[in-house]
Protein backbone atom coordinates (compact mmCIF):
# COMPACT_ATOMS: atom_id res chain seq x y z
CA UNK A 1 0.00 0.00 0.00
CA UNK A 2 2.88 2.40 1.11
CA UNK A 3 4.55 1.36 -2.16
CA UNK A 4 1.31 1.97 -4.44
CA UNK A 5 0.50 5.34 -2.93
CA UNK A 6 4.11 5.97 -3.60
CA UNK A 7 4.28 5.20 -7.46
CA UNK A 8 0.75 7.04 -7.42
CA UNK A 9 2.37 10.02 -6.32
CA UNK A 10 5.05 9.15 -8.66
CA UNK A 11 2.80 8.74 -11.58
CA UNK A 12 1.26 12.45 -11.18
CA UNK A 13 3.99 14.10 -10.93
CA UNK A 14 5.06 12.75 -14.18
CA UNK A 15 2.07 13.39 -15.75
CA UNK A 16 1.43 16.97 -14.57
CA UNK A 17 5.28 17.76 -15.29
CA UNK A 18 5.22 16.66 -18.86
CA UNK A 19 3.50 19.92 -20.32
CA UNK A 20 2.74 18.46 -23.87
CA UNK A 21 0.98 14.97 -22.62
CA UNK A 22 -0.93 17.56 -19.86
CA UNK A 23 -1.71 20.02 -22.29
CA UNK A 24 -2.85 17.24 -24.91
CA UNK A 25 -4.46 14.61 -22.44
CA UNK A 26 -6.16 17.22 -20.33
CA UNK A 27 -7.27 20.44 -21.86
CA UNK A 28 -7.92 18.81 -25.29
CA UNK A 29 -11.50 17.47 -24.77
CA UNK A 30 -12.87 20.47 -22.72
CA UNK A 31 -11.17 22.68 -24.89
CA UNK A 32 -13.30 20.77 -28.32
CA UNK A 33 -16.30 21.00 -26.22
CA UNK A 34 -15.79 24.42 -25.41
CA UNK A 35 -16.07 24.91 -29.04
CA UNK A 36 -18.18 22.42 -30.36
CA UNK A 37 -20.63 24.28 -27.52
CA UNK A 38 -20.37 27.49 -29.06
CA UNK A 39 -21.24 26.02 -32.76
CA UNK A 40 -24.27 24.04 -31.85
CA UNK A 41 -27.38 25.29 -30.47
CA UNK A 42 -31.26 23.88 -30.63
CA UNK A 43 -31.84 20.61 -29.93
CA UNK A 44 -30.62 16.88 -30.73
CA UNK A 45 -32.07 13.70 -30.26
CA UNK A 46 -34.62 15.55 -28.03
CA UNK A 47 -31.75 16.88 -25.79
CA UNK A 48 -30.42 20.47 -25.39
CA UNK A 49 -27.09 20.60 -27.64
CA UNK A 50 -25.05 21.55 -24.88
CA UNK A 51 -26.10 18.35 -22.75
CA UNK A 52 -25.26 15.80 -25.24
CA UNK A 53 -21.95 17.62 -26.77
CA UNK A 54 -21.13 17.57 -22.58
CA UNK A 55 -21.92 13.75 -22.25
CA UNK A 56 -20.00 13.19 -25.75
CA UNK A 57 -17.32 15.04 -24.63
CA UNK A 58 -16.44 13.37 -21.69
CA UNK A 59 -16.64 9.92 -23.69
CA UNK A 60 -14.13 10.97 -25.92
CA UNK A 61 -12.16 12.51 -23.14
CA UNK A 62 -12.08 9.03 -21.22
CA UNK A 63 -11.11 7.36 -24.47
CA UNK A 64 -8.20 10.02 -25.30
CA UNK A 65 -6.92 10.11 -21.53
CA UNK A 66 -7.19 6.15 -20.90
CA UNK A 67 -6.22 5.21 -24.31
CA UNK A 68 -4.44 7.97 -26.39
CA UNK A 69 -2.71 9.16 -23.45
CA UNK A 70 -1.57 6.02 -21.92
CA UNK A 71 -0.20 4.92 -24.90
CA UNK A 72 1.85 7.41 -25.68
CA UNK A 73 3.64 7.66 -22.25
CA UNK A 74 3.93 4.16 -22.07
CA UNK A 75 5.16 4.07 -25.02
CA UNK A 76 7.32 6.74 -24.71
CA UNK A 77 8.47 5.35 -21.52
CA UNK A 78 9.73 1.98 -23.41
CA UNK A 79 11.58 3.40 -25.84
CA UNK A 80 13.40 5.64 -23.77
CA UNK A 81 14.48 2.61 -21.17
CA UNK A 82 12.71 4.10 -18.17
CA UNK A 83 10.12 0.85 -17.88
CA UNK A 84 13.41 -1.27 -18.10
CA UNK A 85 14.92 0.40 -15.62
CA UNK A 86 11.98 0.26 -12.93
CA UNK A 87 11.85 -3.53 -13.38
CA UNK A 88 15.16 -3.86 -12.00
CA UNK A 89 13.82 -2.17 -9.04
CA UNK A 90 12.05 -4.15 -6.12
CA UNK A 91 8.79 -2.20 -7.37
CA UNK A 92 6.31 -5.15 -7.62
CA UNK A 93 4.91 -5.05 -11.41
CA UNK A 94 1.35 -5.09 -10.31
CA UNK A 95 1.62 -2.50 -8.17
CA UNK A 96 3.21 -0.36 -11.15
CA UNK A 97 0.24 -0.91 -13.51
CA UNK A 98 -2.07 -0.58 -10.57
CA UNK A 99 -0.27 2.79 -10.06
CA UNK A 100 -0.60 3.97 -14.01
CA UNK A 101 -4.37 2.69 -14.13
CA UNK A 102 -5.34 5.02 -10.90
CA UNK A 103 -3.48 8.12 -12.38
CA UNK A 104 -5.17 8.00 -15.03
CA UNK A 105 -7.94 7.69 -13.00
CA UNK A 106 -7.32 10.45 -11.36
CA UNK A 107 -6.56 12.58 -14.79
CA UNK A 108 -10.02 11.37 -16.33
CA UNK A 109 -11.86 11.96 -13.44
CA UNK A 110 -10.42 15.45 -12.32
CA UNK A 111 -11.28 16.27 -16.82
CA UNK A 112 -14.69 15.28 -16.59
CA UNK A 113 -15.29 17.73 -12.94
CA UNK A 114 -14.22 20.18 -15.17
CA UNK A 115 -16.08 19.56 -18.49
CA UNK A 116 -18.96 19.39 -16.20
CA UNK A 117 -18.46 23.03 -14.26
CA UNK A 118 -17.46 24.22 -17.74
CA UNK A 119 -21.22 23.21 -18.85
CA UNK A 120 -22.74 24.41 -16.22
CA UNK A 121 -21.05 27.69 -16.15
CA UNK A 122 -20.57 28.71 -19.64
CA UNK A 123 -23.58 26.65 -21.44
CA UNK A 124 -26.15 26.50 -18.93
CA UNK A 125 -25.98 22.65 -19.43
CA UNK A 126 -27.53 20.37 -16.98
CA UNK A 127 -25.24 18.53 -14.33
CA UNK A 128 -25.88 14.64 -14.02
CA UNK A 129 -28.65 12.93 -13.68
CA UNK A 130 -27.58 10.04 -11.51
CA UNK A 131 -23.96 10.69 -9.83
CA UNK A 132 -23.14 6.53 -8.94
CA UNK A 133 -24.19 5.86 -12.22
CA UNK A 134 -21.64 8.52 -13.73
CA UNK A 135 -18.73 7.48 -11.92
CA UNK A 136 -19.70 3.60 -12.39
CA UNK A 137 -20.10 4.66 -16.02
CA UNK A 138 -16.60 6.40 -15.86
CA UNK A 139 -15.14 3.66 -14.13
CA UNK A 140 -16.04 1.34 -16.63
CA UNK A 141 -14.94 3.84 -19.32
CA UNK A 142 -11.40 4.06 -18.05
CA UNK A 143 -10.62 -0.06 -17.18
CA UNK A 144 -12.21 -0.35 -21.21
CA UNK A 145 -9.79 2.24 -22.74
CA UNK A 146 -6.87 1.52 -21.10
CA UNK A 147 -6.81 -2.23 -21.47
CA UNK A 148 -7.04 -1.08 -25.30
CA UNK A 149 -4.09 1.40 -24.63
CA UNK A 150 -2.14 -1.31 -22.75
CA UNK A 151 -2.66 -3.11 -26.11
CA UNK A 152 -1.72 -0.23 -28.21
CA UNK A 153 1.29 -0.14 -26.38
CA UNK A 154 2.38 -3.62 -27.21
CA UNK A 155 1.44 -3.02 -30.82
CA UNK A 156 3.47 0.43 -31.38
CA UNK A 157 6.56 -0.02 -32.26
CA UNK A 158 8.10 3.42 -32.26
CA UNK A 159 7.94 6.83 -29.76
CA UNK A 160 7.83 9.14 -32.85
CA UNK A 161 4.64 6.76 -34.14
CA UNK A 162 2.69 6.89 -31.33
CA UNK A 163 1.43 10.01 -30.99
CA UNK A 164 0.18 9.54 -34.88
CA UNK A 165 -1.15 5.83 -34.59
CA UNK A 166 -3.23 6.69 -31.23
CA UNK A 167 -4.93 9.53 -33.06
CA UNK A 168 -5.58 7.91 -36.05
CA UNK A 169 -7.62 6.04 -33.90
CA UNK A 170 -9.41 8.06 -31.69
CA UNK A 171 -10.35 10.83 -33.47
CA UNK A 172 -11.98 9.09 -36.31
CA UNK A 173 -13.94 6.57 -33.32
CA UNK A 174 -15.09 10.15 -31.15
CA UNK A 175 -16.78 11.14 -34.41
CA UNK A 176 -18.46 7.74 -35.25
CA UNK A 177 -19.38 7.21 -32.02
CA UNK A 178 -21.18 10.27 -31.58
CA UNK A 179 -19.22 12.27 -29.03
CA UNK A 180 -18.66 15.38 -31.42
CA UNK A 181 -22.45 15.52 -32.52
CA UNK A 182 -26.03 13.74 -33.79
CA UNK A 183 -24.35 10.62 -35.86
CA UNK A 184 -28.27 9.85 -37.31
CA UNK A 185 -27.21 11.52 -40.46
CA UNK A 186 -24.30 9.48 -40.94
CA UNK A 187 -24.11 7.08 -44.04
CA UNK A 188 -25.25 3.53 -43.48
CA UNK A 189 -21.90 2.57 -43.85
CA UNK A 190 -20.23 4.69 -41.17
CA UNK A 191 -23.17 4.13 -38.53
CA UNK A 192 -22.60 0.06 -39.20
CA UNK A 193 -18.78 0.92 -38.32
CA UNK A 194 -19.86 2.40 -35.34
CA UNK A 195 -22.26 -0.28 -34.25
CA UNK A 196 -19.10 -1.91 -33.08
CA UNK A 197 -16.70 0.85 -31.46
CA UNK A 198 -16.50 0.66 -27.50
CA UNK A 199 -17.03 4.37 -27.17
CA UNK A 200 -20.61 4.12 -28.98
CA UNK A 201 -21.90 2.21 -25.83
CA UNK A 202 -20.02 3.55 -23.81
CA UNK A 203 -21.26 7.10 -24.79
CA UNK A 204 -24.71 5.61 -24.60
CA UNK A 205 -24.43 4.46 -21.21
CA UNK A 206 -23.21 7.87 -20.15
CA UNK A 207 -26.00 8.93 -21.95
CA UNK A 208 -28.17 6.87 -20.06
CA UNK A 209 -26.87 7.76 -16.39
CA UNK A 210 -26.07 11.65 -17.38
CA UNK A 211 -29.06 12.79 -19.21
CA UNK A 212 -32.12 10.35 -18.73
CA UNK A 213 -31.63 9.45 -14.90
CA UNK A 214 -31.24 5.64 -15.71
CA UNK A 215 -29.51 2.96 -13.80
CA UNK A 216 -26.31 2.13 -14.78
CA UNK A 217 -26.90 -1.58 -15.61
CA UNK A 218 -30.54 -0.92 -17.47
CA UNK A 219 -28.78 -1.74 -20.43
CA UNK A 220 -26.22 -5.08 -19.82
CA UNK A 221 -25.88 -5.43 -23.20
CA UNK A 222 -23.96 -2.02 -23.59
CA UNK A 223 -21.67 -3.07 -20.60
CA UNK A 224 -21.44 -6.64 -21.86
CA UNK A 225 -19.71 -5.04 -25.33
CA UNK A 226 -17.70 -2.36 -23.64
CA UNK A 227 -16.44 -5.09 -21.19
CA UNK A 228 -15.23 -7.45 -24.87
CA UNK A 229 -13.23 -4.74 -25.86
CA UNK A 230 -11.30 -4.28 -22.53
CA UNK A 231 -10.98 -7.93 -22.25
CA UNK A 232 -9.77 -8.14 -25.77
CA UNK A 233 -6.87 -4.99 -24.87
CA UNK A 234 -5.94 -6.78 -22.13
CA UNK A 235 -5.62 -10.15 -23.08
CA UNK A 236 -3.56 -8.54 -26.57
CA UNK A 237 -1.54 -7.00 -23.99
CA UNK A 238 -0.69 -9.82 -21.89
CA UNK A 239 0.86 -11.99 -24.57
CA UNK A 240 2.67 -9.02 -26.48
CA UNK A 241 3.66 -6.02 -24.04
CA UNK A 242 6.96 -5.87 -23.56
CA UNK A 243 9.34 -3.61 -20.90
CA UNK A 244 12.42 -3.36 -23.00
CA UNK A 245 12.69 -0.54 -25.93
CA UNK A 246 12.39 -2.18 -29.51
CA UNK A 247 14.92 -1.37 -31.23
CA UNK A 248 16.18 -4.69 -31.79
CA UNK B 1 29.71 -17.02 -0.17
CA UNK B 2 30.35 -15.63 -3.34
CA UNK B 3 28.88 -12.74 -4.76
CA UNK B 4 28.44 -14.26 -8.55
CA UNK B 5 28.74 -17.85 -9.49
CA UNK B 6 28.27 -18.39 -12.97
CA UNK B 7 28.93 -21.97 -14.74
CA UNK B 8 28.84 -22.95 -17.96
CA UNK B 9 26.00 -20.00 -18.58
CA UNK B 10 24.70 -20.37 -22.30
CA UNK B 11 22.45 -17.82 -24.42
CA UNK B 12 21.28 -18.07 -28.05
CA UNK B 13 19.22 -15.53 -30.04
CA UNK B 14 17.90 -17.85 -32.71
CA UNK B 15 20.89 -19.13 -34.50
CA UNK B 16 23.65 -16.76 -32.94
CA UNK B 17 24.87 -17.82 -29.61
CA UNK B 18 26.03 -14.92 -28.02
CA UNK B 19 27.18 -16.62 -24.77
CA UNK B 20 28.83 -20.01 -25.22
CA UNK B 21 29.52 -21.33 -22.15
CA UNK B 22 30.77 -18.70 -19.44
CA UNK B 23 32.32 -19.55 -16.01
CA UNK B 24 33.30 -17.19 -13.69
CA UNK B 25 33.27 -16.22 -9.86
CA UNK B 26 32.86 -12.77 -8.00
CA UNK B 27 33.69 -12.98 -4.29
CA UNK B 28 31.66 -9.90 -2.20
CA UNK B 29 33.53 -7.00 -2.30
CA UNK B 30 35.99 -7.73 -5.21
CA UNK B 31 35.18 -5.50 -8.84
CA UNK B 32 35.54 -7.92 -11.69
CA UNK B 33 35.67 -6.43 -14.93
CA UNK B 34 33.98 -8.59 -18.03
CA UNK B 35 36.17 -7.30 -21.17
CA UNK B 36 35.77 -7.48 -24.74
CA UNK B 37 34.84 -5.90 -27.87
CA UNK B 38 30.89 -4.75 -28.73
CA UNK B 39 28.95 -8.11 -29.57
CA UNK B 40 31.09 -10.21 -27.37
CA UNK B 41 28.08 -11.32 -24.90
CA UNK B 42 29.13 -9.18 -22.44
CA UNK B 43 25.67 -7.29 -22.17
CA UNK B 44 23.99 -10.49 -22.42
CA UNK B 45 25.39 -12.15 -19.62
CA UNK B 46 24.93 -9.36 -17.26
CA UNK B 47 21.37 -8.78 -18.27
CA UNK B 48 20.47 -12.34 -17.06
CA UNK B 49 22.76 -11.87 -14.18
CA UNK B 50 19.92 -8.76 -13.18
CA UNK B 51 16.92 -11.11 -14.29
CA UNK B 52 16.08 -9.57 -17.28
CA UNK B 53 16.70 -12.48 -19.40
CA UNK B 54 16.02 -16.48 -19.10
CA UNK B 55 19.23 -18.43 -19.98
CA UNK B 56 19.33 -21.29 -22.03
CA UNK B 57 21.65 -23.21 -20.19
CA UNK B 58 24.53 -23.31 -17.09
CA UNK B 59 24.13 -22.64 -13.28
CA UNK B 60 23.82 -18.82 -12.03
CA UNK B 61 23.52 -17.64 -8.73
CA UNK B 62 23.54 -13.99 -7.89
CA UNK B 63 23.97 -13.24 -4.02
CA UNK B 64 22.97 -16.92 -3.55
CA UNK B 65 19.88 -16.88 -5.26
CA UNK B 66 18.99 -18.01 -9.04
CA UNK B 67 18.25 -14.44 -10.62
CA UNK B 68 15.24 -16.16 -12.87
CA UNK B 69 13.32 -16.41 -9.18
CA UNK B 70 14.88 -14.71 -7.23
CA UNK B 71 12.45 -11.80 -7.26
CA UNK B 72 12.00 -8.15 -5.04
CA UNK B 73 13.89 -9.85 -2.64
CA UNK B 74 17.00 -9.91 -4.82
CA UNK B 75 16.35 -6.82 -6.52
CA UNK B 76 16.14 -5.20 -2.86
CA UNK B 77 19.59 -6.20 -2.99
CA UNK B 78 21.07 -5.27 -6.37
CA UNK B 79 22.08 -1.94 -8.55
CA UNK B 80 22.24 -1.58 -11.72
CA UNK B 81 23.03 1.09 -14.31
CA UNK B 82 22.01 -0.28 -18.03
CA UNK B 83 24.44 0.20 -20.95
CA UNK B 84 21.64 2.75 -21.97
CA UNK B 85 18.72 4.13 -20.06
CA UNK B 86 16.78 7.25 -19.64
CA UNK B 87 15.13 8.10 -16.44
CA UNK B 88 12.06 10.65 -16.12
CA UNK B 89 13.59 14.11 -17.80
CA UNK B 90 10.58 16.44 -16.49
CA UNK B 91 11.80 15.25 -12.53
CA UNK B 92 14.44 16.61 -10.78
CA UNK B 93 17.81 14.82 -9.73
CA UNK B 94 16.36 14.87 -6.33
CA UNK B 95 12.94 13.53 -7.55
CA UNK B 96 14.29 11.04 -9.58
CA UNK B 97 16.32 9.52 -6.42
CA UNK B 98 13.37 10.05 -4.35
CA UNK B 99 11.64 8.13 -6.82
CA UNK B 100 13.57 5.40 -6.72
CA UNK B 101 14.54 5.62 -3.17
CA UNK B 102 10.84 5.03 -2.66
CA UNK B 103 10.87 1.41 -4.23
CA UNK B 104 13.29 -0.14 -1.37
CA UNK B 105 12.15 -1.26 1.38
CA UNK B 106 16.02 0.02 2.78
CA UNK B 107 17.36 3.18 1.28
CA UNK B 108 20.42 5.30 1.65
CA UNK B 109 19.43 8.91 2.67
CA UNK B 110 19.24 10.70 -1.00
CA UNK B 111 21.04 13.44 -0.63
CA UNK B 112 23.56 11.62 0.61
CA UNK B 113 23.87 9.85 -2.40
CA UNK B 114 23.61 13.38 -4.62
CA UNK B 115 26.57 14.05 -2.94
CA UNK B 116 28.68 11.02 -3.54
CA UNK B 117 28.37 10.99 -7.09
CA UNK B 118 28.81 14.55 -7.43
CA UNK B 119 25.45 16.00 -8.23
CA UNK B 120 25.15 18.56 -5.23
CA UNK B 121 24.83 21.33 -7.67
CA UNK B 122 22.46 19.99 -9.90
CA UNK B 123 20.37 18.14 -7.17
CA UNK B 124 17.75 20.53 -8.34
CA UNK B 125 18.02 20.75 -12.01
CA UNK B 126 15.70 19.03 -14.33
CA UNK B 127 17.24 15.98 -15.81
CA UNK B 128 16.71 16.78 -19.65
CA UNK B 129 19.03 19.79 -18.75
CA UNK B 130 21.94 17.51 -17.74
CA UNK B 131 25.32 16.81 -19.57
CA UNK B 132 25.74 12.93 -20.70
CA UNK B 133 28.03 12.52 -17.81
CA UNK B 134 26.07 14.01 -15.77
CA UNK B 135 23.23 11.69 -16.30
CA UNK B 136 25.17 8.59 -16.15
CA UNK B 137 26.09 9.80 -12.74
CA UNK B 138 22.60 10.34 -12.24
CA UNK B 139 21.73 6.64 -13.31
CA UNK B 140 24.49 5.56 -10.95
CA UNK B 141 23.32 7.33 -8.08
CA UNK B 142 19.70 6.04 -8.98
CA UNK B 143 21.73 2.56 -8.68
CA UNK B 144 22.86 3.34 -4.98
CA UNK B 145 20.30 4.46 -3.49
CA UNK B 146 18.66 1.33 -2.47
CA UNK B 147 22.28 1.10 -0.56
CA UNK B 148 22.86 -2.49 -2.74
CA UNK B 149 25.08 -5.18 -1.85
CA UNK B 150 26.37 -5.89 -5.69
CA UNK B 151 26.47 -3.22 -8.69
CA UNK B 152 26.39 -3.94 -11.88
CA UNK B 153 27.68 -1.48 -14.14
CA UNK B 154 27.29 -2.08 -17.72
CA UNK B 155 29.68 0.00 -19.75
CA UNK B 156 29.59 2.86 -17.59
CA UNK B 157 31.74 5.04 -19.56
CA UNK B 158 31.37 4.62 -23.00
CA UNK B 159 30.89 8.15 -25.09
CA UNK B 160 33.01 9.97 -22.20
CA UNK B 161 35.19 12.49 -23.04
CA UNK B 162 38.72 11.45 -21.02
CA UNK B 163 37.82 13.92 -18.28
CA UNK B 164 34.44 12.82 -17.36
CA UNK B 165 36.14 9.46 -17.60
CA UNK B 166 38.48 9.95 -14.81
CA UNK B 167 35.53 10.93 -12.67
CA UNK B 168 33.63 7.96 -13.45
CA UNK B 169 36.82 5.71 -12.13
CA UNK B 170 36.76 7.80 -8.91
CA UNK B 171 33.22 7.17 -8.57
CA UNK B 172 33.67 3.06 -9.00
CA UNK B 173 36.63 3.66 -6.46
CA UNK B 174 34.61 5.18 -4.06
CA UNK B 175 32.08 2.28 -4.01
CA UNK B 176 34.63 -0.15 -3.92
CA UNK B 177 35.77 1.40 -0.66
CA UNK B 178 32.14 1.84 0.61
CA UNK B 179 32.60 -2.30 0.07
CA UNK B 180 30.22 -3.04 -2.99
CA UNK B 181 30.90 -5.67 -5.10
CA UNK B 182 30.97 -4.89 -8.22
CA UNK B 183 30.54 -6.26 -12.03
CA UNK B 184 31.56 -4.12 -14.82
CA UNK B 185 31.68 -4.64 -17.70
CA UNK B 186 34.04 -2.30 -20.45
CA UNK B 187 35.40 -2.73 -24.12
CA UNK B 188 38.13 -0.07 -22.69
CA UNK B 189 41.08 -2.25 -21.90
CA UNK B 190 42.37 0.97 -19.38
CA UNK B 191 39.29 1.28 -17.63
CA UNK B 192 39.36 -2.69 -16.62
CA UNK B 193 43.07 -2.04 -15.74
CA UNK B 194 42.66 0.57 -13.55
CA UNK B 195 39.23 -0.62 -12.07
CA UNK B 196 38.75 -4.34 -11.88
CA UNK B 197 40.65 -6.81 -9.79
CA UNK B 198 40.28 -9.84 -12.23
CA UNK B 199 39.49 -9.08 -15.53
CA UNK B 200 37.55 -11.81 -18.01
CA UNK B 201 38.57 -11.24 -21.69
CA UNK B 202 35.52 -12.26 -23.65
CA UNK B 203 34.98 -13.01 -27.25
CA UNK B 204 32.10 -14.43 -29.32
CA UNK B 205 30.81 -15.79 -25.91
CA UNK B 206 33.91 -17.33 -24.53
CA UNK B 207 36.07 -16.58 -21.98
CA UNK B 208 39.45 -16.38 -23.51
CA UNK B 209 41.48 -15.20 -20.57
CA UNK B 210 41.00 -14.81 -17.01
CA UNK B 211 42.92 -12.92 -14.09
CA UNK B 212 43.91 -10.45 -12.20
CA UNK B 213 45.31 -7.24 -14.99
CA UNK B 214 49.12 -8.18 -13.61
CA UNK B 215 48.58 -11.32 -14.89
CA UNK B 216 46.89 -10.26 -18.08
CA UNK B 217 50.49 -8.37 -18.46
CA UNK B 218 52.33 -11.52 -17.88
CA UNK B 219 50.68 -13.02 -20.84
CA UNK B 220 52.56 -10.57 -23.16
CA UNK B 221 54.50 -11.88 -26.32
CA UNK B 222 58.20 -11.68 -26.10
CA UNK B 223 59.81 -8.03 -26.75
CA UNK B 224 60.97 -7.32 -30.31
CA UNK B 225 64.08 -6.09 -31.19
CA UNK B 226 63.81 -3.94 -34.08
CA UNK B 227 66.73 -2.64 -37.45
CA UNK B 228 67.29 -2.06 -40.81
CA UNK B 229 70.62 -3.89 -42.31
CA UNK B 230 71.84 -3.76 -45.82
CA UNK B 231 68.25 -2.36 -46.85
CA UNK B 232 65.84 -4.72 -45.11
CA UNK B 233 64.21 -4.90 -41.42
CA UNK B 234 65.05 -7.26 -39.25
CA UNK B 235 63.08 -7.88 -36.24
CA UNK B 236 64.57 -10.62 -33.52
CA UNK B 237 61.35 -11.86 -30.85
CA UNK B 238 63.17 -12.88 -27.63
CA UNK B 239 62.72 -13.19 -24.00
CA UNK B 240 66.12 -12.13 -23.05
CA UNK B 241 66.08 -8.38 -24.95
CA UNK B 242 69.52 -7.41 -22.67
CA UNK B 243 71.79 -9.75 -23.49
CA UNK B 244 70.77 -10.17 -27.40
CA UNK B 245 71.09 -6.62 -27.67
CA UNK B 246 74.09 -6.56 -26.03
CA UNK B 247 75.71 -8.63 -28.53
CA UNK B 248 73.62 -7.49 -31.19
CA UNK B 249 75.14 -4.01 -30.78
CA UNK B 250 79.03 -5.48 -29.51
CA UNK B 251 79.02 -7.24 -32.75
CA UNK B 252 77.84 -3.94 -35.05
CA UNK B 253 80.30 -2.03 -33.24
CA UNK B 254 83.44 -3.91 -33.31
CA UNK B 255 82.06 -4.17 -37.21
CA UNK B 256 82.41 -0.58 -37.23
CA UNK B 257 78.71 -1.34 -38.58
CA UNK B 258 75.66 0.92 -37.86
CA UNK B 259 72.40 -0.44 -36.86
CA UNK B 260 70.11 1.42 -38.42
CA UNK B 261 66.65 2.49 -37.02
CA UNK B 262 67.26 0.35 -33.82
CA UNK B 263 64.40 -0.13 -31.17
CA UNK B 264 63.60 -2.34 -28.67
CA UNK B 265 59.52 -2.56 -28.81
CA UNK B 266 57.53 -4.05 -26.06
CA UNK B 267 54.06 -4.94 -27.28
CA UNK B 268 51.59 -3.02 -25.08
CA UNK B 269 48.34 -4.35 -23.24
CA UNK B 270 46.58 -2.80 -26.10
CA UNK B 271 48.49 -5.49 -28.22
CA UNK B 272 48.22 -8.18 -26.08
CA UNK B 273 43.94 -7.88 -26.10
CA UNK B 274 43.50 -6.98 -29.34
CA UNK B 275 45.69 -10.22 -29.89
CA UNK B 276 43.34 -11.92 -27.43
CA UNK B 277 40.21 -11.04 -28.97
CA UNK B 278 41.39 -11.04 -32.54
CA UNK B 279 41.18 -14.80 -31.62
CA UNK B 280 45.15 -15.27 -32.47
CA UNK B 281 47.75 -17.05 -30.11
CA UNK B 282 46.65 -16.96 -26.64
CA UNK B 283 50.17 -18.05 -25.35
Amino acid sequence: MRLLLHELRNQQRLFWRNRESAVFVFIFPPMLFLLLGAVYSGKIDGFRAADVLLVGLIGYGCANTAFAGLAITLVIRRESGVLKRIRATPLPTLTYLVAVLCSTLAVFVLQMLVTIALGLTLYGAKGPENWPGLVAAALLGVACFAGLGFAATALIRSSEGASAVVNLIVLPMAFLSGSFGPTRRYPELLRWIADVLPLTYLNRLLKDVYLRDQSFLGHPKDIAIVVAWGLVGALIAWRRFGWEPRER
Amino acid sequence: MSALEVHELRKSYGDLEAVAGISFTVEPGEVFGLLGPNGAGKTTTVEILEGYRKRDGGEVTVLGVDPEHGGTALRERIGVVLQSSELPAALTVREVHRMFAGYYARSRDVDEVIGLVGLEEKADARVKTLSGGQKRRLDLGVALVGDPELVFLDEPTTGFDPAARRTAWELVRALRALGKTILLTTHYLDEAQQLADRVAVIRDGRIVKIGSPAELIGIAPRVEIRYRENGENVVIETDEPTRLLAQLTGEAAAAGRELESLEVVRPSLEDVYLDLIDGGDTA
